[in-house]
C-alpha cells in the first residue's frame, strides 16, 4: 500500500516537472524576433548587440532574484569581473580568442560568486542589499587603486579581439557582434532553462516562497542558494565579457550603481521569475531609453521612471505577467 | 515622419539647386552628458555650440549645419552612440565628449569610419594618440598643471607644497603633472592626498587638517568643477588654512567661473593656472562674453569648457567653408585642422600638427575682489604656447608610439 503510494507520488512529481519542462510554441517568439531584427534593422545592430548583452545580464539576475528570491543590488560586480577578465587577458597577456575568453570570464565571475556567496548569503533582505552594493563599490575602488593594471576610470582602450571562431571579424555595422551575442545568449538561455525546470530549480522556488518550510523538509537551503548564486554570477560574467568583446573597451564604470540598478529595472519591467521576462524587459527598457534619449537628451530618465512607476503600481508581475493574465482571461479561466 | 522630413529637405535642396547655389546640409554629431551628474558640464558646452551656430550660420552659406545631439550620460555606451551617429545619421564630424572614457571608447569607431572627432573637453592626455582622426581643442591636465609646477616654485614662493586631488584620472594626472614640474624647479612636496571620488562630494575637513599639520607654503588642488570645488573652498576657509598662510593654488576647475560668486571671501587670493577665465581681457573674449550674456544672462557666465566648445565649433565652420561643404574625406578634414590657429577667447590657440592637440597660453590668475564687489580674476603671468607636456616629456602612456 505504502509502496504504491510512493509510486503515485513520484509519478505525480514527474508529471509536474515534465509539465514545467515542456517547450511551448510561444518560446520561439523572442528568438524569431531577434533573428528578424537582424534583417529588418541592419543599421541598428551595434545597439542590438547591447540589448542582447543586457538581456543575458538580466537573465543571470533572474536566476537569483526571480527564482531563488535573493535580493541583490550588486550584480554589476560579476558583470564587471567578466568584462575585466577578457579585457585584462587581451590587454596584458594577448589572450584575444573570444570563446575561451568567455569561459575564463565565467570561471572568474563564478569563483567570485561562490567566494562572496559563502559570506553574503547568510544574510537576507535589506542587509544583503547593502552588502552586495558595497561589494561592488569595493571592487570598483580596488580597480581605481591598481590603475596601472586596470587602467582606472579611463579603462582599457582599443582592445582587439580575434575574430569569432577564427573567421568572423568585428565590423563597423556590428553584424558579427550581433550574431555572436545572439548565439551566446541562446546557449545561456538553454542552460538557464534547463536549470529552472529541473528539480533543483523547483527547490529554489520553494526557498523563495517559504524558506522555513524548505529547512523543515531537510533541503540544504544555504548550499542550494550558493549554487544558484555561483551559476548566476558566472552568467553575469559571460554577459560582461560579451560587453567587452562587442565594445572593445572596458572601464570601471561597469561597476557603477547604475549598472546594477538598470538591470534590476529591466527585470522588473519584463517580469521576475519568468525566464523570458529578462529578454523582453531588456528590449523594452533599452529601446525606450534609446528613443527617449534621442527625443530629449536631457530628460529621458523621467520617461523611464514613469514607466517603472506604472509597472510597479499596476503590473507587479511585469510585461509578461500582463500577457499571462490576458491569456488566462482569453481562455476564460478567471482573472 | 523621418522619411517625410527628409523628403521635404530633398525638395528644398532641389529648389536651392535649381536656384543655382548648391548648398549642403552638414550634419555634425554632438556627444555630451545631457543627463546624470555631469549634465552641468554638458550644458556649458551645449550652450556654446548652439550660440556659435546661431551667430555664424551666415558664414557658411549656402551650406547649412545641423547638430545631432546625443547623451553620453549614464546608460549610454559611447561606442554605440558614435557608431549610430555615423552609420544612421550620416554625420560628417563628431564633437563634444565631456568625459574621457567616452572619447576613448569611441576612438576605434572614428578610426574605422574615418570620421574626424573634435574633442571639446575630455582631458586624458593620451586620447589623441588613439586615432589619427582625433583633434583636441580643450586641454590635457598636463597643459595647465605642469607649468604651474615651475611657476609656483619660481614666482609664487612655494618652497613646500601639499597636493590634494580627487581620486580619478584627471586628478591623478594633475597631481603627477604638477609634481613633475614642481620638483624639477626645486620645490619640495610635503604631502600627496587623494580626496575621495568624483561621484560624491566628501567632507574635506580631515584632508585639509592633514595639510594644516604639514604646514606647507602652498596647497595645490584638483577637484572637479562644481559641487566639489564649492565644498573645498568652503572647508579651506573653515579649517583655517587661509589664516595659517597656506596659499590655495590649483587648476581652473577649483574656481569655475559659473560658481565663483558663491565662494565667498575664502577664495580671494587663490591662484590658479589655466587657459581661460571669463574675465580675460582680449577682443575675442569680450565679444564672446557679450554674446553669451545676451543669450543666457549675466548670472551664468561661460567657463573654460564653453570656450573650448566655442573654438571646436569655430574650427568646424572653418572646415566647412574651406572645403566648400564637402566633408566626405575625413583625412582631408584632419589635414586641414593640423596647424589651424585662431584668435580665441583664450587668446591665440593652434593645433599642433604633430600631436593634433591644442597649443595655448596658460595664465596664472589670482582671484580678487573687483571694484564692483564681485569676485573676478587678475592675470599675474602668462606661460606662452604650451603644448601637452605629457606627450612632450613622453610620460607613461604618452610615451608609447601612437598614431
Amino acid at each position: 500500500m505504502a509502496a504504491t503510494d510512493e509510486i503515485a507520488v513520484a509519478a505525480r512529481a514527474r508529471r509536474f516537472l515534465a509539465a514545467h519542462a515542456r517547450l511551448r510554441p510561444t518560446e520561439a517568439l523572442p528568438w524569431l524576433v531577434a533573428v528578424a531584427a537582424f534583417f529588418v534593422f541592419p543599421d541598428r545592430l551595434t545597439f542590438g548587440s547591447q540589448v542582447l548583452v543586457m538581456a543575458l545580464f538580466a537573465l543571470s539576475l533572474d536566476l537569483v532574484l526571480g527564482y531563488a528570491g535573493i535580493l541583490t543590488l550588486g550584480h554589476a560586480a560579476f558583470f564587471g569581473i567578466g568584462a575585466y577578465t577578457v579585457g585584462l587577458l587581451a590587454a596584458r597577456l594577448d589572450w584575444t580568442e573570444p570563446l575561451t575568453g568567455l569561459l575564463a570570464a565565467a570561471t572568474c565571475a563564478g569563483f567570485a560568486g561562490a567566494l562572496s556567496g559563502v559570506v553574503l548569503l547568510r544574510y537576507r533582505g535589506l542587509t544583503l542589499l547593502v552588502l552586495t552594493l558595497s561589494t561592488t563599490f569595493i571592487l570598483q575602488e580596488f580597480g581605481n587603486v591598481f590603475d596601472r593594471v586596470t587602467g582606472g576610470y579611463d579603462g582599457l582602450p582599443g582592445l582587439s579581439f580575434s575574430p569569432v571562431l577564427g573567421v568572423f571579424d568585428y565590423d563597423l555595422f556590428g553584424r558579427t557582434a550581433y550574431l555572436y551575442a545572439l548565439a551566446v545568449l541562446f546557449v545561456c538561455f538553454c542552460l538557464a532553462r534547463a536549470i529552472v525546470v529541473s528539480p533543483f530549480g523547483r527547490s529554489l522556488v520553494g526557498i523563495r516562497e517559504n524558506t522555513a518550510r524548505m529547512h523543515s523538509i531537510g533541503a540544504p537551503v544555504h548550499g542550494r542558494l550558493l549554487v544558484a548564486y555561483t551559476v548566476s554570477a558566472a552568467l553575469a560574467g559571460v554577459a560582461g565579457a560579451l560587453h567587452a568583446h562587442t565594445n572593445a573597451f572596458v572601464t570601471l564604470s561597469v561597476f557603477d550603481f547604475e549598472n546594477s540598478a538598470g538591470v534590476l529595472v529591466m527585470l522588473i519591467l519584463g517580469g521576475t521569475g519568468r525566464l523570458y521576462g529578462a529578454f523582453w524587459g531588456a528590449v523594452v527598457y533599452m529601446v525606450l531609453q534609446d528613443s527617449l534619449a534621442k527625443f530629449s537628451p536631457a530628460f529621458w530618465q523621467a520617461g523611464v521612471g514613469l514607466l517603472l512607476i506604472v509597472t510597479v503600481l499596476f503590473a507587479r508581475a511585469g510585461i509578461l505577467g500582463l500577457v499571462e493574465a490576458a491569456g488566462r482571461r482569453l481562455r476564460g479561466g478567471g482573472p | 515622419m523621418k522619411r517625410a522630413s527628409s523628403m521635404v529637405l530633398a525638395v528644398l535642396g532641389l529648389g536651392v539647386w535649381a536656384g543655382g547655389a548648391a548648398g549642403e546640409t552638414i550634419r555634425v554629431g554632438v556627444v555630451l552628458p545631457y543627463s546624470g551628474v555631469n549634465a552641468d558640464l554638458g550644458s556649458q558646452m551645449d550652450k556654446a555650440f548652439d550660440l556659435y551656430v546661431r551667430k555664424h550660420a551666415g558664414d557658411i552659406a549656402p551650406h547649412k549645419i545641423e547638430l545631432v545631439k546625443r547623451d553620453e550620460g549614464p546608460g549610454a555606451t559611447a561606442k554605440t552612440v558614435v557608431t549610430e551617429l555615423i552609420t544612421r545619421d550620416k554625420v560628417k564630424l563628431v564633437t563634444g565628449f565631456a568625459l574621457s572614457p567616452s572619447a576613448i571608447a569611441a576612438a576605434p569607431v572614428v578610426t574605422q569610419a574615418k570620421v574626424p572627432m573634435l574633442i571639446s573637453n575630455a582631458g586624458t592626455a593620451w586620447i589623441t594618440q588613439l586615432s589619427p582622426y582625433i583633434v583636441r581643442f580643450s586641454f590635457s591636465m598636463w597643459h595647465q598643471a605642469h607649468p604651474m609646477g615651475s611657476y609656483s616654485a619660481d614666482k609664487l614662493g612655494c618652497k613646500t607644497t601639499a597636493i590634494g586631488y580627487t581620486d580619478y584620472p584627471p586628478g591623478k594626472d594633475a597631481a603627477e603633472a604638477f609634481r613633475t614640474g614642481y620638483e624639477k624647479a626645486g620645490g619640495k612636496v610635503a604631502d600627496v592626498i587623494p580626496m575621495g571620488n568624483p561621484a560624491q562630494v566628501p567632507d574635506f575637513t580631515p584632508f585639509l587638517q592633514r595639510v594644516k599639520d604639514a604646514k606647507p607654503d602652498c596647497f595645490y588642488v584638483f577637484v572637479p568643477s562644481g559641487a566639489h570645488s564649492a565644498g573645498l573652498v568652503k572647508s579651506y576657509g573653515e579649517v583655517g588654512l587661509r589664516a595659517a598662510g597656506v596659499r590655495l593654488i590649483g587648476t581652473t576647475d577649483v574656481v569655475p567661473d559659473n560658481k565663483l560668486q558663491d565662494m565667498g571671501e575664502a577664495v580671494v587670493g587663490a591662484i590658479v593656472m589655466g587657459a581661460y577665465a571669463a574675465d580675460l581681457d582680449n577682443p575675442a573674449n569680450k565679444a564672446f562674453v557679450a554674446d553669451w550674456t545676451a543669450a543666457y544672462g549675466a548670472d551664468a557666465p561661460p567657463d573654460f569648457m564653453s570656450a573650448a566648445a566655442w573654438d571646436a565649433m569655430a574650427a568646424i565652420f572653418h572646415v566647412i567653408k574651406t572645403l566648400d561643404g564637402k566633408l566626405d574625406d575625413g583625412a582631408k578634414v584632419v589635414e586641414l585642422l593640423k596647424g589651424y590657429s585662431r584668435k580665441s577667447p583664450r587668446g591665440e590657440i593652434s593645433i599642433d600638427p604633430m600631436t593634433r592637440d591644442v597649443v595655448q597660453d596658460e595664465r596664472a590668475m589670482e582671484i580678487v575682489r573687483k571694484a564692483d564687489g564681485k569676485l573676478g580674476t587678475k592675470v599675474l603671468g602668462v606661460v606662452e604656447k604650451v603644448k601637452d607636456q605629457c606627450k612632450e616629456l613622453k610620460v607613461g602612456r604618452c610615451g608609447q608610439a601612437g598614431n
